[in-house]
């Protein structure tokens, strides 16, 4: 939302080249999510409303610690749950907090039509711009994550803006501020991947996890939010969490060899036939059609 | 419309009715605007043809419903024509010789009927691909309906319609072309609806038979 102090890196649906571009570098910022010590209280979900003035919106009671089923336009930060029994037969609460994954290369920006709809900004928050968005939901197309969520009323997609407007005066993001276990941390991409390298280190020699590891999905180029997983083998169970996200194909397609295949044959066909009237011009003339031919005579 | 309705006086052919003409004026002005709005969408660099026809979300909210009434002419001239299009032996060695066609040496064509075999292909790709741009549009229509489950859907839908937009467009620029620049007189006869009786037997000479055969054109 604010731009006030940030430089933008990408924009989407950008003819020619993004103003400013390199003109001043900074850390690429990261949420560090540690699903191990999630409690689910859901003080971040409250956070996040608070802080971006979202209303209170309709839970749903499952039997579960999830109150609903997905992120919504206006609820942009849900505690995932999944009661997981693992091969011993003992039971596993698994919470996970969802939210924008910030991804490096997005999907979102990637498939955007509309100027500057969407940003990403020299330290990695992806950023809808609403009053430039146009309401097509290529974005929702775009994500592999499930993330953006469209207003029906306003045509406007919507999702975390990873407090864009705290990040940029210094702050860090409101969920981050109002975590009570510590799971949730803020700071630079490297930093965050270090801590993160080594807790999963820790709960494999130290608590018996031998599978923990870290979430920072390559095909997407990686995250601006990475997970402590006690499985990396499987984030599937961490509600969904996809193993190899990427770009859809379709969306990379359509977006790559498609475009300049469409263009090239666009501009091909116009030279072409312009090319084939100064040949061979047209197959009759007006003026011999108004001149009677011989043997039309009644 | 019988052979006899369709000989006109002072050496004209009555090549296409008041129905066939507005059906096809109908769906030529809102393919228009579905090209140009669609382009704008397509690429960075032609954005501003959105901004120009009101700004992108307008152009966002009238892409589909000027959509419908495109598919609704499609579907008319599939009702008025469809019957005209299957393609026959003559149309197979019309495809043959379609060099002489492109020189402009179209006294060694095979006889066209009312339509060539050109015709036929631009009917049948614009059916197909309209079919497939209404069925992949709807879905583009409302992407927030499309549960995450069935996202697939939306993938495909991408792809499928900005292809085949892609197939139309060079259907629609040989049209365009054959009918205003290369045949002169077919712009006029979608207009007006007749054509010169040259024009009937120079181009759709099966077609002109049929119409004239034994009887004298009226002067």
């Amino acid at each position: 939302m604010s731009q006030a102090t940030l430089r933008i890196q990408k924009i989407s649906g950008h003819a020619g080249t993004v103003p400013g571009e390199d003109t001043q570098r900074q850390f690429t910022v990261c949420k560090l999510i540690d699903t191990t010590t999630c409690i689910g209280c859901k003080a971040c979900e409250v956070a996040c409303m608070e802080w971006n003035d979202l209303p209170f919106g309709e839970t749903i009671f499952g039997n579960t610690y999830q109150t609903m089923p997905e992120t919504r336009w206006n609820y942009w930060n849900l505690i995932l749950f999944n009661e997981h029994e693992r091969e011993d037969g003992t039971l596993m609460w698994l919470m996970r907090k969802n939210q924008c994954m910030h991804c490096a290369e997005p999907g979102c920006l990637a498939a955007c039509p509309a100027d500057g709809a969407i940003v990403q900004y020299t330290n990695g928050i992806v950023d809808f711009q609403q009053d430039k968005c146009i309401g097509c939901g290529y974005c929702i197309t775009g994500c592999p994550f499930n993330i953006p969520k469209f207003n029906p009323e306003t045509k406007r997609v919507f999702k975390c803006t990873l407090c864009t407007d705290r990040v940029s005066e210094g702050l860090e993001p409101a969920c981050i501020k109002s975590c009570p276990t510590g799971c949730l941390h803020f700071g630079s991409k490297d930093d965050m991947k270090e801590l993160a390298e080594t807790r999963a280190k820790q709960l494999r020699t130290h608590y018996n996890f031998p599978n923990a590891g870290v979430y920072d999905p390559p095909g997407v180029g990686g995250t601006g939010v990475i997970y402590v997983l006690h499985d990396a083998t499987q984030p599937e169970i961490y509600g969904g969490l996809p193993r190899d996200p990427h770009i859809p194909w379709t969306v990379k397609l359509w977006k790559g060899p498609l475009k300049w295949l469409g263009n090239a044959a666009m501009i091909g066909g116009l030279i072409g036939l312009f090319v084939h009237y100064l040949r061979f011009g047209p197959k009759s003339r007006e003026d011999e059609d108004l001149v009677p031919q011989k043997g039309e005579q009644p | 419309m019988s052979p006899h309705e369709q000989l006109l006086p002072h050496g004209h052919i009555l090549r296409y009715n008041f129905r066939e003409r507005l059906v096809h004026w109908i769906a030529a002005f809102s393919y228009v605007y579905l090209l140009l709005t669609g382009l704008a969408f397509w690429s960075p660099w032609l954005f501003w043809i959105a901004v120009i026809l009101g700004g992108a979300p307008v152009s966002r909210m009238l892409h589909p419903w000027i959509g419908l009434i495109f598919v609704v002419g499609v579907l008319q001239m599939y009702s008025m024509w469809a019957s005209q299009m299957p393609f026959t032996d003559v149309d197979r060695a019309w495809f043959q010789s379609m060099r002489h066609y492109i020189r402009n040496e179209d006294e060694k064509m095979p006889p066209a009927g009312r339509y060539n075999a050109g015709q036929k292909l631009l009917f049948w790709g614009f059916f197909l691909c309209g079919i497939l741009l209404l069925l992949s549009g709807l879905v583009l229509w409302f992407p927030e309906y499309i549960p995450w489950s069935l996202r697939w859907l939306r993938y495909i839908a991408v792809i499928l319609h900005a292809s085949s937009a892609l197939l139309t467009i060079g259907l629609f620029m040989i049209h365009v072309y054959m009918g205003v620049f290369a045949e002169r007189g077919a712009f006029g006869s979608v207009i007006r609806g007749d054509v010169s009786i040259d024009f009937a037997k120079r181009f759709h000479p099966g077609w002109y038979k049929e119409v004239v055969g034994s009887s004298t054109p009226r002067k």
